[in-house]
C-alpha cells in the first residue's frame, strides 16, 4: 500500500500546523521523519494515520481516501504509535500487546488463532519477554515504551507509523528498537518514525523529511537532507561530522547564535 | 457474549468464564433469598402452587405482586448501575466515574419530580417512570449539543457535572415551590431510592429499555479496551470514536434513566462494583463490564434483604443505605488515589 498526501493543510487554533504538504511513502524502506519541536510532525503523522481530518487536501492509500477505505481496513493494514500513551488501567504487560489484534477480531468473535502466536512474535520483536506478565503501570518508563511497540508491532500491518519510538529508551535499547524497525522495512514493512535523534535518524533511516513551521523543506537520502544549511535552517544547530566504522556519524554540535542566524 | 484478549496465558485472577458463572449463580441465589424474605409470612411452596394454578390466595397474591417485583426490579437495576458504572468508568478511563457523573441520574430524578409536582403521577401510575426516562433523554440531549462531535472526555465530564447541578438545582426549586407539603414528602422519599411496592408493571415498563441500554453498552466492550490506551490508539484499531462514545451515553441513559424512573436514585452501585470487580479480570474494560453488572445486581439485591431483615420501621430506603456504605467507600478511594498521585 502505497501512502500518499496530497497539499495537505492541518489548522490548529485556525493556524496551518500542517502547510500544504505533499509526501509519498512506499513501503520497504524506513522513512525518518525529523524537525525540531513545534515543526508540525505528529499531526503530520495523525493526519497520515487517518486521526485528524485534513483542513484542505486528501490522503490517499493506494489511491483511496480514509472513507473508501473504511477505517477498520486501515487498521489492519497501519499502526499508530503515539508519542506518549499511558495505560489507564493496571493491564498485564502481554494483555496490552493483545490490544494490537483488535482491528482483525470479528465482531463478538474468540480470539483467533494466529493472534497468541502474533503476539508472541510482536513481545519477542520489542525484546519485551521479560516482563510481559507485569502490570504496565508497574513498568519503567523504558520498558512501557517496549510494551507499546510490541502493541503496535502485534497488529502487524503493512505500515508501522510511531511516534518518537525510542526517546524514552536508554542507548542499548535505542539501537536494539532502531535495528529492528530498519530490519522491518527491509521485510517489505513500510515504516515511518518521527525522531529527534540526528545520529540515529542519520544512521538508520533510508530517507529522511526534514519539517519546520508546518512544511516539508528537505526530502530525501540522509546525506542530502541533513546539510549543514538545512540544519541551520530548521533547528538552529551545526553538525559535527564524523566516521564510524566506516560509517558517517552526525551529531549536534553547537547552537547558532540567533543573532547571525539571520543570514 | 463478548470474547476477547488471548486466552491460554492466564495466571492469577480467575478465568473469565469461571468468574461469569459463579457472579451469576451469586445474583440467582439472592433473587432467591430476596423472594423468601419479606414481612407477611408465606408459605413459598403453596404460593408458588397457587400462583401456577391460577388461584388467587392470599399467599400468591404476595408472591406476585410484592416479592417477585421486587426481586426482578433489584437485579433489574443493580445490573444496571453496575454495567453503566463500569461503561461509564471505560469511556471516560476514570474510576471515580459514575453513571451519575455524566448527569443522567439527576436528571431522570427531575423528570420523575416533575411528573409528582405536575399531579400526573397521582392522575395515571406510569407518568412517573415515563418521567424518569424523559429527564434522561434530555440529559442525553443536552450531552450531544454540549459534547456529541468528538472532542475529548474532559468536555464531556464538565458537560456532566453542569447538567448534574442544574438537574439538582431544578429539582430543588420544585421542592421549594410545592403547595403540597405531602407532595413534596413523597418527593424527598422517592429521590432517596427503593424497591417496596413495585408492580409487575414498573418490570413491563422498565425491561425492555434497560435490555436497550445493556446492548449497546455491552456492544462496546472490545472499544473500551482499546481506549485503555488512549483516544488515538483506539481510532487507530479501526473504532469510531464518536460511534462508540454515542453508543455508551445513549446505552447509559437508556439503563439509568429508566432504572430512576422504576427505583429512584440508588447511588454508588456504579462505583463500587466495577472497583471491587477489577482485579478479578486483569482491569481488563471490557471485561468489567457483564462483570460488574452482575456484581452490581448482587449489591442492590442484598441491601434490599438487608434492609427488611434489620427491621426498622418506617422501612429504611435502600438508597440511604447505598449512600451509607458507598460515600465513605467513595472518600476511601479518593484518598487512594490522592495518596498515588
Amino acid at each position: 500500500m502505497e501512502i500518499a498526501a496530497e497539499n495537505l493543510t492541518v489548522l490548529i487554533g485556525g493556524r496551518p500546523r500542517v502547510d500544504h504538504v505533499s509526501l509519498t511513502l512506499r513501503p520497504g524502506r524506513l522513512v525518518g521523519l525529523i524537525g525540531p519541536n513545534g515543526a508540525g510532525k505528529t499531526t503530520l503523522f495523525r493526519a497520515l494515520a487517518g486521526l485528524r481530518p485534513p483542513d484542505e487536501g486528501v490522503v490517499r492509500y493506494d489511491g483511496r481516501s480514509l472513507a473508501e477505505l473504511g477505517r477498520r481496513t486501515l487498521a489492519r493494514k497501519l499502526a499508530y504509535l503515539e508519542q506518549s500513551s499511558e495505560g489507564h488501567w493496571p493491564l498485564r504487560a502481554d494483555h496490552v500487546v493483545a490490544l494490537g489484534r483488535l482491528p482483525h477480531r470479528r465482531f463478538g468473535r474468540a480470539a483467533l488463532p494466529g493472534d497468541a502466536e502474533a503476539v508472541e512474535r510482536a513481545i519477542e520483536a520489542a525484546d519485551a519477554q521479560g516482563f510481559r506478565d507485569r502490570p504496565i503501570d508497574g513498568l519503567s518508563g523504558g520498558e512501557r515504551a517496549r510494551i507499546l511497540l510490541a502493541r503496535a508491532f502485534a497488529v502487524e500491518g503493512e505500515w508501522l507509523l510511531a511516534d518518537e519510538p525510542v526517546a524514552a529508551l536508554d542507548p542499548f535499547h535505542q539501537l536494539g528498537v532502531m535495528e529492528r524497525l530498519a530490519e522491518a522495512a527491509r521485510r517489505g514493512m513500510g515504516v515511518v518514525v518521527v525522531l529527534h535523534d540526528l545520529t540515529l535518524a542519520s544512521r538508520f533511516c533510508d530517507r529522511l523529511v526534514l519539517m519546520a513551521d508546518g512544511r516539508v523543506i528537505g526530502d530525501g537520502a540522509p546525506a542530502e537532507v541533513l546539510t549543514d544549511a538545512a540544519a541551520a535552517a530548521a533547528y538552529g544547530v551545526r553538525l559535527a561530522r564524523a566516521e564510524a566504522d566506516g560509517e558517517p556519524l552526525v551529531a549536534p554540535w553547537r547552537r547558532i547564535d540567533p543573532t547571525e542566524r539571520e543570514r | 457474549m463478548t470474547a476477547w484478549p488471548v486466552e491460554g496465558s492466564v495466571s492469577g485472577p480467575p478465568r473469565y468464564g469461571a468468574l461469569v458463572a459463579a457472579l451469576s449463580g451469586i445474583v440467582v441465589a439472592a433473587l432467591g433469598v430476596s423472594i423468601v424474605v419479606g414481612y407477611a409470612p408465606i408459605d413459598l411452596g403453596e404460593a408458588i402452587a397457587d400462583a401456577l394454578a391460577g388461584r388467587p390466595s392470599l399467599d400468591a397474591l404476595v408472591l406476585i405482586e410484592l416479592r417477585l417485583p421486587r426481586a426482578l426490579i433489584g437485579a433489574l437495576v443493580g445490573f444496571s448501575l453496575g454495567l453503566a458504572g463500569a461503561a461509564m468508568q471505560g469511556l471516560l478511563r476514570n474510576p471515580l466515574a459514575d453513571a451519575g457523573v455524566i448527569g443522567v441520574s439527576g436528571a431522570a430524578a427531575f423528570g420523575a419530580v416533575m411528573a409528582f409536582y405536575s399531579g400526573l403521577s397521582a392522575s395515571f401510575g406510569l407518568a412517573l417512570p415515563i418521567g424518569g426516562v424523559l429527564g434522561a433523554g434530555a440529559a442525553v440531549a443536552a450531552l450531544y449539543a454540549l459534547a456529541g462531535r468528538g472532542p475529548a472526555t474532559m468536555t464531556l465530564i464538565l458537560a456532566g457535572v453542569a447538567i448534574n447541578s442544574l438537574a439538582g438545582a431544578l429539582t430543588a426549586l420544585a421542592l421549594n415551590l410545592s403547595p403540597n407539603p405531602y407532595a413534596a414528602m413523597e418527593v424527598m422519599f422517592w429521590l432517596m431510592g427503593s424497591l417496596a411496592d413495585r408492580s409487575m408493571t414498573h418490570v413491563q415498563l422498565a425491561a425492555p429499555l434497560l435490555a436497550a441500554g445493556w446492548l449497546m453498552i455491552l456492544a462496546s466492550g472490545p472499544a473500551l479496551d482499546a481506549l485503555t490506551l488512549g483516544e488515538d490508539t483506539a481510532t487507530s484499531l479501526g473504532f469510531d470514536m464518536s460511534r462508540v462514545r454515542g453508543l455508551l451515553i445513549v446505552g447509559t441513559a437508556l439503563a439509568v434513566g429508566a432504572s430512576v424512573a422504576v427505583a429512584g436514585a440508588i447511588g454508588f452501585v456504579g462505583l463500587v462494583a466495577p472497583h471491587l470487580l477489577r482485579p478479578l479480570v486483569g482491569g481488563r474494560p471490557g471485561r468489567l463490564l457483564l462483570v460488574s453488572g452482575l456484581g452490581g445486581a448482587a449489591l442492590v439485591l442484598a441491601a434490599d434483604i438487608g434492609v427488611r431483615l434489620v427491621g426498622v420501621r418506617p422501612e429504611l430506603k435502600l438508597g440511604v443505605v447505598t449512600a451509607l456504605i458507598g460515600a465513605p467507600f467513595f472518600l476511601s478511594l479518593l484518598w487512594r488515589l490522592r495518596r498515588e498521585a
